[in-house]
């Protein structure tokens, strides 16, 4: 057994109850291991709304809260509110955050409140049967579209930074080591923390929407699809932009705003 | 020289192979040992070439590999 597991997860409910090959035990272990870097494991709380990757911190020998479908992110904002010594994950997938909690992420991150979200996105919707998710690329045979996905995918990386999220990172699990600093960085980082996480799913997407069944070679298949943009390159055409995309450390976080205008109006809070 | 060991926990294991795959010194052979789900796990065979990346450990979804580099290769 790996051997962050006997502080940080309860062994006592192992195994997970994620297929074979899936990705998110791969997310959990970055981190747990993030977590043990900055060691803050009391100061943490997470949150979580329903899917397969919501599941992952309920595993954890922390604050976890889990939540309804598609409402993590309200949840997160007024635990937040209510405690901002707290250090608040949430944990979503691409239902959760991008088709049912879509709206709630866009306030979200126009407040740039002071949360980490990590968005696990898998193509699908897996814990329900292989329904067609938002995110689902063109062209994809689904339960939901038989006769291939007719609509565009929606980025969650690009909705993010375009109503203001302040970091915004992307990642597969082909590259555990660079997610495992991305979610310290987004731990670290005071305001909305985006960051979007590209597993498998090799049961309920497997061939139909990655053309792979086996889970290292999809896994293998976003090591080659996708791309880390350095200054001056040519951008490759139908590959997936990975890596740090928006850092701003510039900008006030939500509760400090508060509190200023709280405080040029002489009124005292808690 | 040093000398990797490398357990393989198997009620954790779920067979799905990744480390097998993944491993850059081909460490990893399919076995013919049952994990605590049925299929088949999979065995450290090489463990001299093992060069103490870790990876296995991070890309286990189930947590279920645990590798442990003598100290010597932190001296050098």
């Amino acid at each position: 057994m790996n051997k962050l597991y006997e502080k940080y997860i309860k062994t006592d409910l192992l195994p997970t109850l994620f297929c074979p090959g899936c990705g998110n035990g791969i997310v959990q272990i970055a981190a747990i291991k993030a977590i043990d870097k900055l060691g803050i494991q009391d100061e943490m709380a997470c949150v979580s709304g329903i899917g397969c990757s919501s599941w992952i911190p309920c595993y954890f020998k922390m604050d976890v809260m889990h939540t309804m479908h598609g409402r993590a992110l309200p949840f997160a904002e007024g635990l937040k509110l209510a405690r901002p010594d707290k250090k608040v994950m949430v944990f979503t997938g691409d239902g959760d955050c991008l088709a049912i909690g879509g709206n709630h992420l866009l306030h979200a991150a126009r407040r740039n409140i002071d949360l980490t979200v990590i968005l696990i996105n898998n193509y699908i919707y897996g814990m329900t049967g292989g329904q067609k998710s938002p995110s689902t690329p063109e062209g994809a045979v689904t339960k939901t579209s038989p006769y291939g996905a007719a609509d565009i995918p929606l980025d969650g990386c690009e909705l993010a930074m375009a109503v203001g999220a302040t970091y915004v990172a992307r990642w597969t699990t082909a590259h555990p080591i660079q997610l495992e600093k991305a979610i310290e960085e987004g731990l670290t980082h005071k305001g909305f923390s985006f960051i979007e996480v590209l597993t498998q799913c090799p049961v309920q997407a497997g061939q139909k929407v990655y053309g792979f069944k086996d889970p290292a070679e999809i896994m293998n298949m976003y090591k080659e699809t996708t791309y880390v943009y350095k200054e001056g390159m040519e951008i490759p055409k139908g590959k997936t932009r990975i890596g740090l995309l928006k850092h701003d450390e510039d900008t006030t976080e939500y509760i400090d705003r508060i509190e200023a205008r709280l405080e040029s109006q002489g009124i005292k809070r808690g | 020289m040093d000398m990797a060991k490398i357990t393989i926990d198997k009620m954790g294991c779920k067979g799905c192979d990744i480390c097998i795959a993944i491993c850059p010194k081909k460490v990893f052979v399919k076995s013919k040992k049952r994990n605590g789900y049925g299929s088949n796990m999979p065995e450290a065979q090489n463990v001299k070439d093992c060069i103490g990346c870790r990876l296995c450990e991070r890309l286990c979804p189930d947590g279920a590999i645990d590798v442990e580099v003598e100290a010597i290769r932190d001296e050098n």
